[in-house]
């Protein structure tokens, strides 16, 4: 009976999206209020209708309803209660739910927070989040209904994807989601001042807190993405290039380029039509990512479903939302260029190159993608780019970024004092040289590694040198608006991950070995000796876990029990063990046994040490934290639009042209 | 107009995936193109299965095209296919050679002695070192081969009458004309 429930409540929903987005878009096109007014009380009736879907999807996977025909295929009696919530994600059709609920929650989230707006502004908004509701109920009713009943009920199910049994993987899919729908916002402000016209200024104000609330998700997601490939899959790497790696790594480059671009927009009213672009881009990325996912129209070790009338439905909502809006775009986007002029020596300058830097390396990144299927399209034969098209065009495109980062703050808005740079460069300079020169004692001169010292210390160094010019020269209390102190962090974050990657990247130590119990190997200064491998089990698997005991300078720094486990439908996965540390991470996984009849003896087996690998992620949640704070500022809190006239013009000029809009309409 | 480029570009972009969802769903995605179709047959010497004194080298059959299948009694699609070999290649009126591939020889006599032997010529590649040559990966694979020893056509996995209706006929026609 419940999945029943379930669908009805999936199908009202998408009546109320439908009310949520058709009627106040016509009520705030003919300046009607009763319709405006449906805006918020539908998103409601939505937002709860799927959340009482998804519930009972939840419900059905914890009481081990297997007539359900996706809980069937993803659980199984023997898999615990945290991994069969996580499975209702670790699919096609809950992963869809997923992305629908957490777009409501956006929604709840915006019309929660929007009471200051102006009501056709608000209804516009809503209406456009409507829309792509509709467009993912839709989709999810006709190609991916998770309800579907499976006849006859089988006694037990198949099994989660083992690989996603993990803790990083239960929480990373919704994180990333949250990125990704999140740009649905800035998208439907953009959307709604086209439509409104007018406010070409204020809006901008307004999508600013929640675009950096959801780069900064999406960094999260994208960050907990690497640090499960690299604990999960075994190979000891944290970013592949993959198709569904890219697929998420295109809107963060896009959503960058935005939060910058949106400063700019607010604050000097430069950039307006790029900025509208911008917001367009993030979130048509963020849907093409899931079209490349599901689609099949790319084969990816992640994707886990692939049907091509699921492709097709796709391909038509992608048409008709990002067409649709890149026409209105063109129709309605402002004509003249606005807001006040700059200098080649100013902020906006070193924005607009950075902005110009992470479009390029997102089409960059489109481009090598899309590769293998403009190769089939083009009769080029099948071929693929991998990392080295990645790893050699992505650093290029981003070394100006890296070494405009420091500037940036110093310089004015309009119109920068070249002496500043002069100053800056000189010490962050000469830092960035000293701490390479003494690196270069320890890294025995690889370049990448000093490369990667010099760009960290450069960022840091240029990062902290503004924290004191602010603390020298403003008064307490003042220093650090929360906007300012986001941006710092996150370019603070910056530095660490470019230490983490090109000294992990650099120094690395692999060694692939046979060990039988006794063995030692040893790999700079630590040791590993493998104490042979025992039988062990857990909730849903079997497996065997080896012992190797690591030690430095003959005393023992620990104990690694990597596993090799066997799963109830015979699926083998590599459970490696880490030893984390600041400076290095230890890590070894278990091949195969040389002889499967005797699998306490010699084991095929990977070690490695990982310099400094820690900080990559470590940079990346400085990032994130950076995002968070930035959203916080009270600035992007809007008080009535009545009270903020007097310091935004832009603003008294649109609230006049709607209060004279209403006038004429009613 | 520059504010019609973004929706401009979109649009390719669009086509693209149009046309890669029906390139999926055309496509076996497990189809690797032969980079041997058109290269000649590469010199092979390989004894015949019922008399292993005899060795069949590749200019032994020249002169005249043929279709070489690679077959094993382990495999299961060779079964499947079998019949096929049996009814509807003898009616194309082209030379067929079995390819026994990594197969113990009385096995592979067992094997045919049960299904029946199709094949005018017969060699066994025990080892399956020869078959590295010719690419192949998995029985059954069947080549056409023209009369001066250039491979043609390759079929990976079993035929089906579609597959020998749409694709081998026409290969076959091919030939012919050029004969002619």
């Amino acid at each position: 009976m419940t999945p029943e429930l379930g669908q009805l409540a999936l199908i009202l929903a998408l009546l109320l999206a439908l009310a949520q987005s058709i009627l106040p878009l016509i009520g705030a096109w003919r300046g009607n209020r009763a319709l405006i007014a449906i805006a918020r009380p539908a998103a409601a009736g939505q937002a709860a209708f799927v959340i009482v879907a998804f519930a009972l999807l939840v419900w059905a996977f914890l009481h081990f309803d297997f007539s359900v025909a996706y809980v069937a295929d993803n659980s199984n009696l023997a898999l615990p209660w945290y991994y069969r919530i996580a499975a209702v994600w670790g699919a096609h059709e809950g992963s869809m739910l997923l992305w629908v609920l957490i777009l409501n929650l956006w929604t709840l989230a915006v019309a929660a927070f929007s009471r200051n707006l102006p009501d056709d502004f608000v209804a516009r908004v809503l209406g456009v989040l409507g829309l792509v509701s509709v467009g993912f109920l839709t989709f999810i009713l006709f190609t991916s209904n998770p309800f579907a009943r499976l006849l006859p009920m089988p006694a037990d199910g198949g099994d989660l994807n083992p690989v996603l049994q993990d803790p990083g993987m239960t929480f990373h899919p919704p994180v990333i989601y949250m990125g990704y729908v999140g740009f649905s916002v800035a998208f439907a402000f953009s959307i709604a001042a086209l439509l409104g016209g007018g406010m070409e200024q204020a809006w901008v104000r307004w999508a600013r807190s929640w675009t950096n609330v959801a780069w900064a998700f999406l960094t999260a997601g994208i960050v907990a993405g690497s640090w499960w490939a690299y604990a999960e899959l075994g190979w000891g790497g944290w970013w592949f290039w993959d198709p569904v790696e890219n697929a998420s790594f295109m809107p963060w480059l896009v959503g960058t380029a935005l939060i910058h671009a949106q400063a700019v927009t607010e604050k000097r009213g430069s950039l307006r039509a790029w900025t509208i672009l911008l917001s367009i881009f993030a979130f048509s990325l963020s849907l093409l990512g899931t079209f490349l996912v599901r689609s099949g129209v790319l084969t990816s070790v992640h994707a886990f479903a692939s049907d091509p009338r699921r492709g097709l439905f796709i391909l038509a909502f992608l048409a008709v939302v990002v067409g649709g809006s890149l026409l209105l775009y063109a129709l309605r986007a402002p004509k003249v260029a606005g807001g006040k002029s700059f200098a080649v020596v100013s902020r906006e300058t070193a924005v607009l190159v950075g902005n110009l830097m992470f479009t390029v390396a997102a089409a960059m990144v489109l481009l090598g993608t899309l590769f293998p299927l403009i190769g089939d399209a083009f009769n080029l034969g099948r071929i693929s780019v991998g990392p080295p098209y990645f790893g050699f065009l992505f650093p290029l495109l981003m070394a100006p970024v890296v070494l405009l980062l420091p500037f940036g703050p110093f310089l004015r808005w309009g119109r920068g004092e070249p002496g500043v740079i002069g100053s800056i460069a000189l010490r962050a300079g000469i830092a960035a040289l000293a701490c390479a020169i003494v690196a270069a004692f320890f890294v025995h001169g690889r370049a990448r590694a000093l490369v990667g010292v010099a760009s960290a210390v450069w960022c840091v160094v240029g990062t902290l040198l503004y924290v004191y010019k602010r603390y020298r020269e403003v008064p307490a209390g003042r220093r650090y608006p929360a906007e300012m102190a986001g941006m710092l962090l996150a370019h603070f974050g910056v530095g660490i991950f470019l230490a983490g990657v090109l000294l992990s990247e650099s120094l690395s130590v692999t060694r692939d070995v046979r060990m039988a119990p006794g063995d030692t190997q040893t790999i700079g200064s630590y040791s590993f000796r493998f104490d042979g491998v025992k039988q062990t089990s857990g909730p849903n698997w079997t497996g065997s876990q080896g012992a190797i005991t690591v030690s430095r300078d003959g005393s023992v720094v620990g104990v690694m029990h990597p596993q090799k486990r066997t799963y109830t439908r015979e699926q083998v996965q590599t459970e490696s063990a880490i030893d984390p540390g600041v400076t290095r991470d230890l890590y070894v996984a278990l091949g195969e046994p040389m002889n499967p009849n005797d699998l306490g003896g010699a084991w095929a087996m990977r070690l490695y040490v990982k310099p400094f690998i820690r900080w990559l992620w470590a940079g990346g949640l400085f990032m994130m934290l950076g995002g968070f704070v930035a959203a916080g500022d009270r600035r992007f809190r809007t008080r009535r639009v009545a009270d903020s006239e007097r310091t935004m013009p832009a603003a008294t000029n649109a609230g006049e042209r709607l209060a004279a809009a209403r006038e004429s309409h009613a | 107009m520059s504010r019609l480029l973004p929706f401009f570009a979109f649009l390719a972009l669009c086509g693209l995936f149009g046309f890669g969802i029906w390139w999926n769903s055309h496509h076996d995605q497990t189809a690797i193109p032969s980079p041997l179709i058109n290269k000649p047959v590469p010199d092979f010497a390989l004894p015949e299965l019922y008399d292993p004194a005899k060795v069949v080298t590749r200019k032994d059959l020249l002169g005249q095209p043929y279709l070489l299948n690679v077959f094993a009694s382990w495999c299961i699609e060779c079964a499947v296919e079998h019949p096929l070999l049996k009814t509807a290649i003898p009616a194309l009126g082209i030379k067929l050679v079995g390819y026994n591939y990594k197969d113990q020889p009385g096995d592979a006599k067992a094997w045919l002695a049960r299904h029946g032997n199709p094949y005018q010529v017969l060699v066994a590649d025990v080892t399956g070192q020869t078959a590295i040559d010719f690419g192949v990966y998995a029985a059954p694979e069947t080549f056409l081969i023209d009369a001066k020893g250039v491979i043609r056509y390759k079929r990976i996995g079993p035929f089906t009458p579609e597959v020998i209706e749409k694709e081998l006929k026409p290969a076959i026609a091919a030939l012919a004309k050029e004969s002619q």
